[in-house]
């Protein structure tokens, strides 16, 4: 039987436990990106490699991407016409859908649509090398898997992102003109034009800064959960889940922060 | 005087969590010679050879390479060590992602810098040595059987012309037929490399044709050593069970 005193420390130990574990877990994650990043900065680097992710990472995302952008900006500026008309926002509607897309909406859907595209498919397909042995074999081969497996996918996302999202503020930008055209029947040209004139270098470059650190999010939680999958099929799968589930959690949270790094009065 | 053994294991110990795996684990061999370690499953036969490969790290004593320990080497100076060492792996452990002659040539492209042309040209060499048509150099490991893959993983051992070999469970999952041409290419290629090797197997069939000698491991030591052909006159009470499959008088 257990003791008062086992009783009364119990739920104190299991909490101890808990931040151990999870203390162990981010100082995992800080080792591997300090390992991948020193790995993507310092060559021996594979130009193939880095190619072949650009394009999975960044060209056959533009599809996904593109579609999102435009729906996001085109919602927008319905909400906007909808429920803004109250305070006669709908006068603005170019300028709140600019400001909306390219500062906040373009990164972060980007971003989200990426980590289920993407992280999970560098988890699965990591994780389903680790589980054949085939990252031991590239070892054996004298060859470095951090070199030729991770940093590739961390340099194509950290670059990729940036790009996609500049795409995505556009075809956002768009889908937010099309619909003030067939809403309020504002003319596209004036539209461009209040669009480009209201919003300011730092509101794109703003958020084309948070998507390279998002895309760096997605590449790591992607690599790291490939890497440490243990437990043939099952493992993988639970990694892919793992890998999309928390590169979408820091991508939010790094969102807060960083918005809050640049808000500025 | 004595010749320093090719590679050799030195006291080493290995557990996981509570279960100890290897206890005080010496094993040596010689230059040119073909080492069989039979063992139960579970005795740690793939354990003893990832920590010669570095692939693991012992928890005690030492693995020397040509009489080098690389047991604390730096993972680059490892590497580079790997340039002599071919290994086999037990599912071949081919990269699904490459067609077959860029995985026979892998270590040539990314770790030799030899150029992709003459890459390939060696790719196709080798896989000609283990029997595999020029064809099959642009299939994908996925396009392959089983016994086919065995072979690619064989060429992509040999390529590089290693003086230490690794083969693990080089038979497993193949028909008798297969198996038996998947024995004999290793023991060719062996002996015409000149190379030592170490091979993992469960099959006694397999253990006669690819090794000189054969060790058996269980807990976590050594219990028998002897010629291949001393098998059948050993009188450890393991190894005659393993010899008959019969299950073990405990």
């Amino acid at each position: 039987m257990a003791s008062l005193s086992q009783v009364l420390l119990g739920p104190v130990a299991a909490l101890g436990r808990a931040t151990r574990d999870a203390l162990a877990s981010v100082g995992r994650v800080a080792r591997f990106a300090g390992q991948g990043i020193a790995a993507a900065l310092t060559p021996p680097w594979y130009p193939r490699q880095i190619l072949s992710q650009f394009l999975s990472v960044g060209f056959y995302s533009l599809p996904v991407v593109g579609l999102t952008a435009w729906f996001t900006g085109a919602a927008l500026a319905l909400n906007i016409y909808s429920g803004g008309d109250r305070f006669n926002a709908s006068t603005v509607m170019p300028q709140i859908v600019a400001l909306g897309i390219t500062r906040e909406l373009g990164p972060v859907l980007a971003a989200l649509m990426l980590a289920g595209r993407v992280a999970s498919a560098m988890a699965s397909e990591i994780g389903a090398m680790r589980a054949t042995e085939q990252v031991d074999a590239m070892v054996t081969l004298s060859t470095d898997p951090r070199r030729y497996l991770i940093a590739p996918r961390l340099i194509a996302a950290t670059i990729s992102l940036p790009l996609l999202t500049l795409i995505t503020d556009i075809i956002g930008i768009a889908g937010g003109m099309q619909v003030s055209h067939y809403l309020i029947d504002l003319a596209p040209g004036i539209y461009v034009t209040n669009t480009v004139d209201f919003i300011t270098a730092w509101d794109v470059e703003s958020g084309l800064i948070k998507a390279a650190v998002f895309g760096f999010i997605i590449g790591l939680m992607g690599c790291f959960h490939g890497d440490n999958a243990k437990g043939g099929a099952r493992g993988v799968g639970r990694a892919t889940t793992s890998a999309m589930v928390s590169a979408a959690v820091l991508i939010l949270a790094s969102d807060y922060l960083l918005t809050s790094v640049f808000a500025r009065p | 005087m004595s010749v320093m053994n090719k590679l050799e294991w030195r006291g080493v110990s290995k557990q996981f969590g509570a279960q100890k795996v290897l206890d005080g684990l010496d094993l040596a061999v010689a230059p040119g010679r073909s080492l069989a370690l039979l063992g139960r499953s579970g005795q740690g036969k793939s354990v003893t050879i990832k920590l010669a490969l570095g692939l693991m790290q012992a928890d005690a004593g030492e693995v020397l390479l040509d009489g080098v320990d690389v047991t604390h080497l730096p993972a680059r100076e490892r590497r580079a060590s790997f340039a002599s060492i071919g290994m086999l792996f037990q599912g071949g452990a081919l990269f699904d992602s490459l067609p077959v002659w860029e995985n026979v040539a892998f270590r040539l492209i990314n770790a030799d810098g030899v150029g992709r042309r003459e890459a390939r040209e060696r790719a196709v060499e080798a896989l000609a040595l283990v029997k595999l048509a020029p064809d099959v150099a642009d299939r994908y490991p996925s396009e392959l059987s089983g016994g086919m893959q065995k072979r690619a993983g064989l060429a992509r051992a040999i390529v590089g012309s290693p003086s230490l070999l690794f083969f693990d469970e080089p038979t497993t999952g193949l028909d008798p037929i297969t198996a038996g041409a998947i024995n004999e290419l290793i023991r060719d290629r062996v002996t015409s490399l000149g190379c030592t090797a170490v091979s993992i197997t469960h099959d006694m069939v397999s253990a006669r044709v690819i090794a000189d000698e054969v060790a058996m491991l269980d807990g976590g030591r050594i219990v028998w050593r002897g010629s291949a052909g001393d098998l059948d006159h050993a009188d450890h009470p393991l190894v005659r069970a393993f010899i008959r499959g019969e299950p073990l008088e405990e």
